[in-house]
């Protein structure tokens, strides 16, 4: 059924289609309206789970992780702060290799205090084994909520679906919201290998000698490489089912493209636009949209942009003292191009604390890009001088 | 694709009013986008509101900057100059003014359609709110849907069930009575 519903009710009805069996959850802005939502669904019948009301983001992941350990298909959301709150026990969860699915609204992490987007506080989580999907639309967010949980309970590795504050959470657009029965044929009731059981009581999360913990901690990475093409191939069999197939990354309009911008969420969507525009005009643009960010697809990053005169690495993000996050990776993985392979690469930081990236920004980029006038390897956008680099700036009002 | 933005107070229902516009768009079969100004709001503080509409799905996901039509609630957010209503109001944009005035009061906004609507007036009639405190956004949408035929009433009617939580016989008699009280401003008096 086709309606209009904002970002975090994408979020929500992606939760009731996967019939999550435990939310266990704390409110923070924006992210307040999915569990509201949720809890709303809980009461009303229309998902039967155990909603845990928590007294902290520290406590909800507990308590997800308390669910999954017994088997339950389980489920929390935040941003920013709580996200960080949340931190010692993210690791937790991934350590456990427990399947929970977590949606991030995408919030700039505080101070100077903000409720705006910016991807600082996801990309924060980039080093738990966590797997990470960055979201363009809300019906990417419904989509990729339901694909999260099938891809983590195949891979036993927890994910983050990530959303744009405001930009997708907040904005009502109209969404396709898949029949309950083709989302039951999709995603089968959760049956993990391993989980608490009272007839075999175990320990889990016991003390690991050093002759074992790199044998866990391999297993993780064998299995974020093996999620690659688990990604793959649940997009393609979502859109088998739906008319909407999803890969590791999009291409748009990358054919014959001699500069191509990387970006990911909403901005991609904005970018989309300013390529066609740019192309009309004759300058030969094209855009990769990042999806999927944790496992990085850096064998699919080199095949899309080997070859290229130019690449534009847009983040909404930075890595403080080594350039924006999206640009270091993507700059690694193709490193190991052959030297004549090599694009030139150029990152540009733009939008942090939810400062809007329009249609005009984005083609002055390109166009700065394309005619070489960029000259440092990470351009600031559109910031006031810095006048002094040590002394924090001052709030003039 | 048309771009809309909605001024009002906090409290008067501009961000309702943007998702009710979306939705009658939306059941007449176009691609839509509403969403308020992002920030804190508070009770009696100028706020907006915004809504793309299109025959394709809207990519273009940023604040709007250059609409092609204004729905301002509150004259008064003109009257005191509290904002700059017409910033980058598209040439021959349309406003559409809730306001117990003729539209002639607001011709000063320059060379736009300009039109006026007493939603007050009218969401007191049908107990929408207090007489101080009224709410205007079912009403007002009436206004739009004849000022700017953006949508039918019909498909307004059955958004305005999908959205507003109480009151929906009311809220549908408003904005069905203000559908016929838009006042416009002659084409030929609307220049200076």
């Amino acid at each position: 059924m086709r309606k209009v519903i904002k970002g975090n009710g994408a979020v929500a009805h992606g939760v009731r289609l996967a019939r999550a069996q435990v939310i266990s959850a704390y409110p923070i802005t924006p992210q307040t309206s999915i569990i509201e939502e949720l809890a709303s669904m809980v009461a009303e019948g229309e998902l039967d789970a155990r909603f845990i009301k928590v007294e902290s983001e520290h406590s909800a992941m507990a308590g997800c992780i308390a669910a999954s350990s017994a088997g339950a298909r389980a489920f929390t959301a935040t941003s920013a702060q709580g996200l960080a709150l949340m931190h010692e026990l993210i690791h937790w969860a991934a350590g456990a290799r427990l399947p929970i699915v977590l949606a991030n609204v995408n919030r700039a992490m505080a101070p100077g205090w903000s409720i705006w987007t910016d991807q600082n506080d996801s990309l924060s989580q980039r080093d738990t084994g966590w797997m990470q999907v960055y979201c363009e639309s809300s019906q990417e967010v419904v989509d990729s909520v339901i694909q999260a949980f099938k891809v983590s309970e195949r891979v036993l590795l927890p994910t983050i679906v990530v959303l744009d504050a405001f930009f997708l959470s907040h904005t009502y657009e109209d969404v396709e919201i898949p029949e309950q029965e083709l989302v039951d044929g999709f995603l089968p009731p959760l049956e993990l290998p391993q989980k608490l059981d009272l007839e075999h009581p175990a320990a889990l999360g016991n003390l690991v000698f050093p002759d074992r913990y790199m044998e866990f901690r391999r297993k993780m990475e064998l299995a974020q490489q093996h999620a690659l093409g688990v990604w793959e191939e649940v997009g393609r069999e979502w859109g088998e089912l739906t008319g909407r197939p999803y890969g590791l990354l999009e291409e748009y309009r990358t054919d014959g493209a001699e500069l191509v911008l990387v970006c990911a969420a909403t901005a991609a969507s904005t970018a989309r636009v300013v390529v066609d525009r740019m192309r009309d005009a004759g300058i030969p643009v094209g855009l990769v949209r990042l999806r999927v960010f944790r496992p990085f697809p850096a064998d699919a990053f080199r095949a899309v942009l080997g070859g290229r005169r130019k690449v534009l690495v847009l983040d909404r993000n930075c890595s403080f003292g080594h350039h924006g996050i999206f640009h270091q990776e993507i700059k690694s993985a193709l490193f190991e191009l052959p030297a004549a392979e090599q694009p030139e690469i150029r990152g540009v930081i733009a939008g942090l604390g939810g400062r809007d990236i329009t249609p005009e920004d984005i083609e002055d980029m390109l166009t700065r890009a394309w005619e070489g006038r960029l000259e440092e390897a990470t351009t600031w956008w559109d910031v006031l001088p810095a006048e002094d680099p040590v002394r924090a700036a001052s709030v003039r009002s | 694709m048309i771009e809309v933005r909605i001024h009002g107070r906090g409290g008067q229902g501009a961000v309702i009013a943007s998702q009710i516009l979306a939705e009658a768009a939306f059941r007449e079969g176009k691609h839509v986008q509403a969403f308020p100004s992002f920030g804190s709001e508070r009770r009696g503080a100028p706020v907006a509101a915004f809504v793309r509409i299109d025959d394709e799905p809207v990519r273009v996901r940023t604040e709007i900057y250059h609409p092609d039509g204004l729905v301002v609630l509150d004259e008064s957010l003109i009257s005191q100059k509290l904002v700059d209503v017409t910033q980058g109001l598209k040439d021959g944009g349309w406003i559409l003014i809730n306001s117990s005035h003729g539209p002639e009061r607001f011709a000063d906004l320059g060379e736009y359609r300009i039109a006026t609507v007493d939603a007050s007036h009218i969401a007191v009639k049908h107990h929408l709110g207090s007489i101080t405190a009224p709410i205007v956004n079912t009403a007002i949408a009436g206004a739009v849907a004849s000022f700017t035929h953006l949508f039918g009433l019909e498909n307004l009617a059955d958004a305005i069930r999908a959205h507003v939580p109480i009151k929906p016989d009311e809220n549908v008699a408003a904005a069905m009575e203000a559908a016929e009280a838009v006042r416009e401003l002659a084409p030929a008096a609307g220049g200076r």
